[in-house]
């Protein structure tokens, strides 16, 4: 299903090119889904299907991006409280805790009105970013970390009093070693669940923050930047926010069923004995 | 190698965990003492065993003596080089190397991610020896051979093997640095009966083959008159007792080693109808607040005022029998 | 002496994802009134199963009672209501547990707890129940009873709460207490007190034990009868100073050899058993000790050796006689 999204997303654009997604054919303002625009075409008459595609891209970079980041600044200060404990660990839990404490909505909103237009667009693979898009990764990425690096704290917790990491350090295994090759390993099913769940949210996150105009700017699309364009269109065309809902929606799924069998794969308890 | 020179020396060990409260500076507000001044020394190719009860400290006395806690205070030489002094990386696997530890969870101490030649390579990579990875999976079918595991198993995960089997895992993981000295803490008291005699005998097999010597922590004191040639005898972290074996166990000094002997049960049912049993009234008291003087005076039948106010003196009263106890004589 | 509890043909099976597990295969056994039986196994011998599938403790599924009677007095346990069962459980057979901190409620107090059953069972009025529950504690050597009633369950030691899981059992004058591996957790002092207090009870009570244990070295000096078990099968069943002076079924022998002995010098190297217990996934065939014995034939793979008498009340399920080390 995922794989289908990316190809959906990355192979379309071969059918498709960007310029056509922000074709504008005013002409064919608002028409709904027939032949020629299978998914309708929007408020200036550009086309869903191709904007689906080139927003799908933007948004699933911006899922993954935001989670990349998410995991390693949650992964590493979660690994270093838990594994060091003392008062690095009261140190860092104090500051997820009061970066928990600040609603992400509003830290999101305020960063990207404070950041937002500073980054200049970006030409990669050929194709024009807004700036916006890295603002929102880092954003997303900066504001979501704490809850995995609580979850992962409290695996490297339980985990470290286990007789195999004392039997590692009694081999004379680096402590840098014993993070990364014994308990990391041990705490990646629910780091994995909580990186699916990151993917999706970050996702949404983009979409909230779009819709409420402060996400990557026109004329680059994403699906939230979409859903956030028909908003005043709700009843009049719902083919607008029909497909890039249904694509999110889609995407969403997907990943968390990703995460779960990514999950079974790696247990070895799973593998026959 | 002169004979004469043990090769653990063990002066003053004490380890106390700081009990602690407050969010972002904590404050001490007590401390355990797990370990209280014991000394003692493991003479080369023999097997020391350490027994108590559980929480009178003989596993933290195992681990601290490996450098795995830092010590509050004392000195421990392995094979001469000072466990707390190694500051570079370089001296700390020098000893590492020499010293090894199996534990008593073999569920716990086989990381159930890794494969069961990861497990036992893992010293070889640390130590940087056989670095040729054909001559290293050489090495770990042997090793697991010699602890009696078929070396096609190599790439299995922990959770495929049994408790027995895991053990033997341990032991293989404990023998791939070449080492000279294992601490074995209460490597069969997890195991079945069947099975524990399968391991005590590989250990004493290995014991003779590679010169090995061990410090043996346990509370089954029938098991380590079996396998060790001393035996110290711990409360509440301190050392009451420690003899030669058959000294010790045929004629306790301490009124807690006597108590502990007399409360093992024997497997023959006439004898041990027709034994005469101390049994000891009360708990052990919490290591938090150890109790004054001699530690074991609240329980002890002898005690008297002496007891509760002065510290015995760990004394050898005769040879290789050292005793801390005002009431056994000089 | 009057028979207590007789069982017959116990069979208990588990239904799990991976398959059956014959836990429990035919399991006989009886016991009289005020007498104390031992039942001695390694772990997954079945010999918890066993209690708990008499005493109807068992989830069912996965666990399935597939047949056997287990008579008390008159009446079949496995065949009662779950109604019925209540009244008999805890009244007329209680049970003591391995780990005492599990099987208390550590947010009451050790006083409500001991009031409550004595409330239930035996009607008891507030006051009445208190003095009694006083009287309990202090029959199981609690210091200070009247003082600990208001302590809860973390303020005791394991071996203080071990006597108040045994004080209870006690509530309501069981004619069976079933303890299962009750000193397994304890250190080896408390073990020994543990024990004096269950001897100084029985002969008090004149109540009938049944005590599972793994270990031969408690047994020899608490039990009268002992009975051995090995993957879901009774081996051996005799009086406890014949099974110890003259074993007669191979595991037992090999596990007497195994153990070494506090009191006497080293002599030799322990006599291990090689291999492990057999896979209980597997429906047994022939006598489960046959891959692991040095005795075995060609029978002992093929047939299930029935449990027969030897002498007087010392039977064996075996094919061989390990007196002579040939066929019976």
């Amino acid at each position: 299903m995922l794989v289908l999204l990316f190809i959906y997303a990355f192979g379309g654009a071969l059918i498709f090119p960007e310029s056509y997604a922000n074709y504008t054919d005013t002409s064919l303002r608002l028409s709904p889904p027939s032949a020629r625009h299978p998914f309708g075409t929007d408020t200036i008459g550009r086309d869903v299907l191709a904007r689906t595609i080139y927003g799908g891209q933007i948004s699933l970079i911006i899922g993954l991006l935001a989670v990349s980041i998410e995991s390693l600044v949650g992964i590493l200060v979660g690994a270093l409280a838990g594994y060091y404990g003392g008062f690095l660990d009261s140190l860092l839990m104090r500051i997820t805790e009061a970066m928990l404490n600040i609603p992400e909505i509003f830290l999101l909103i305020v960063m990207a009105k404070f950041f937002g237009g500073r980054i200049p667009e970006i030409h990669l693979l050929g194709r024009v970013f807004s700036g916006s898009v890295i603002v929102i990764v880092v954003i997303i990425g900066l504001t979501s970390w704490m809850y995995l690096a609580r979850i992962v704290r409290a695996e490297f917790l339980s985990l470290k009093e286990n007789e195999f990491v004392l039997a590692a350090r009694a081999t004379g295994t680096s402590n840098f070693e014993i993070i990364f090759r014994h308990i990391l390993p041990n705490s990646i099913a629910p780091i994995i669940v909580s990186a699916t769940l990151g993917v999706a949210n970050a996702i949404l996150a983009e979409a909230y923050i779009s819709f409420l105009g402060l996400g990557v700017q026109p004329p680059t699309a994403t699906w939230g930047n979409m859903l956030d364009g028909a908003n005043n269109y709700l009843e009049s065309a719902p083919w607008l926010w029909f497909f890039p809902g249904l694509l999110i929606l889609l995407t969403v799924l997907s990943i968390n069923f990703l995460g779960d069998g990514l999950r079974d794969a790696l247990d070895p308890h799973s593998r026959a004995v | 190698m002169k004979p004469a020179d043990p090769l653990v020396v063990v002066k003053n060990l004490k380890k106390y965990f700081p009990v602690t409260s407050g969010l972002v500076f904590q404050r001490k507000t007590g401390e355990v003492r797990a370990v209280d001044d014991i000394s003692f020394t493991v003479e080369r190719g023999e097997t020391l065993g350490l027994v108590g009860e559980s929480g009178c400290g003989k596993t933290t006395a195992g681990r601290t003596l490996l450098g795995l806690y830092p010590p509050t205070a004392g000195h421990v030489t392995i094979d001469g080089m000072d466990v707390y002094a190694a500051r570079r990386r370089r001296d700390l696997l020098a000893i590492r190397r020499k010293a090894q530890i199996i534990f008593q969870d073999p569920y716990a101490s086989l990381n159930p991610r890794w494969t069961v030649d990861a497990i036992v390579s893992e010293p070889m990579r640390v130590h940087s020896i056989l670095p040729d990875p054909k001559a290293r999976s050489e090495r770990v079918k042997e090793l697991l051979s010699l602890v009696g595991l078929s070396g096609q198993l190599v790439n299995r995960f922990p959770h495929e093997f049994s408790g027995g089997q895991r053990q033997r895992i341990g032991i293989a993981r404990a023998l791939a640095s070449d080492p000279l000295f294992i601490v074995c803490d209460e490597p069969i008291s997890a195991l079945d009966v069947s099975i524990q005699a399968q391991v005590v005998n590989l250990l004493e097999d290995l014991q003779d083959r590679f010169g090995l010597t061990y410090l043996f922590i346990a509370h089954n004191l029938s098991m380590v008159r079996h396998i060790c040639n001393r035996v110290a005898v711990m409360y509440l972290g301190v050392m009451v007792e420690l003899g030669e074996r058959d000294e010790l166990y045929d004629h306790p000094l301490h009124p807690y080693t006597q108590a502990l002997l007399s409360a093992v049960p024997i497997p023959n049912p006439k004898q041990d109808r027709a034994r005469q049993r101390m049994i000891l009234s009360g708990d052990v008291p919490s290591p938090l607040n150890p109790p004054s003087g001699c530690r074991f005076h609240p329980r002890c039948p002898l005690a008297v005022e002496r007891c509760r106010q002065e510290i015995p003196a760990w004394r050898e009263v005769a040879t290789g029998h050292w005793v801390a106890c005002h009431k056994v004589a000089e | 002496m009057t028979m207590l509890l007789q069982t017959i043909d116990l069979k208990t099976r588990f239904h799990i994802p991976e398959g059956t597990v014959y836990a429990v295969n035919g399991v006989s056994f009886h016991i009289s009134e005020g007498e104390t039986l031992a039942v001695v196994g390694e772990s997954g011998c079945g010999k918890s199963v066993t209690m708990m599938s008499i005493l109807r403790l068992l989830p069912a599924p996965p666990a399935e009672i597939v047949s056997g009677q287990a008579l008390w007095g008159n009446r079949d346990l496995l065949r009662l209501s779950e109604n019925e069962m209540e009244q008999i459980r805890g009244r007329e057979i209680a049970m003591v547990f391995q780990d005492p901190m599990t099987s208390l409620n550590p947010v009451l107090t050790i006083g409500r707890q001991l009031t409550e059953s004595l409330r239930v069972h035996l009607g008891m009025g507030p006051a009445e129940a208190a003095q009694r529950a006083v009287e309990l504690l202090e029959q199981v050597g609690i210091p200070d009873a009247a003082h600990r009633l208001g302590d809860y369950p973390h303020q005791y030691s394991g071996g203080m709460r071990q006597r108040v899981m045994i004080a209870m059992a006690l509530c309501c004058h069981p004619s069976l207490l079933i303890a299962d591996e009750p000193t397994t957790a304890l250190d080896v002092t408390i073990q020994a007190q543990i024990v004096e207090l269950i001897k100084k009870l029985r002969d008090q009570l004149h109540m009938a034990i049944i005590w599972i244990s793994h270990d031969l070295g408690v047994v020899a000096g608490l039990a009268n009868r002992v009975m051995v078990m090995y993957a879901g099968f009774v081996v051996e069943e005799a009086l406890v100073d014949d099974l110890y002076e003259d074993p007669r079924h191979p595991y037992t022998l090999a596990l007497l050899a195994a153990l070494p002995r506090v009191d006497r010098r080293r002599d030799r190297r322990l006599k291990s058993i090689p291999g492990a217990p057999p896979n209980l996934l597997v429906e047994p065939r022939g006598c489960p000790f046959a891959p692991r014995c040095e005795f075995a034939m060609e029978r002992c793979r093929f047939e299930i050796p029935p449990l027969q008498p030897v002498q007087g009340t010392h039977a064996v399920a075996c094919w061989v006689d390990v007196t002579t080390g040939g066929p019976r």
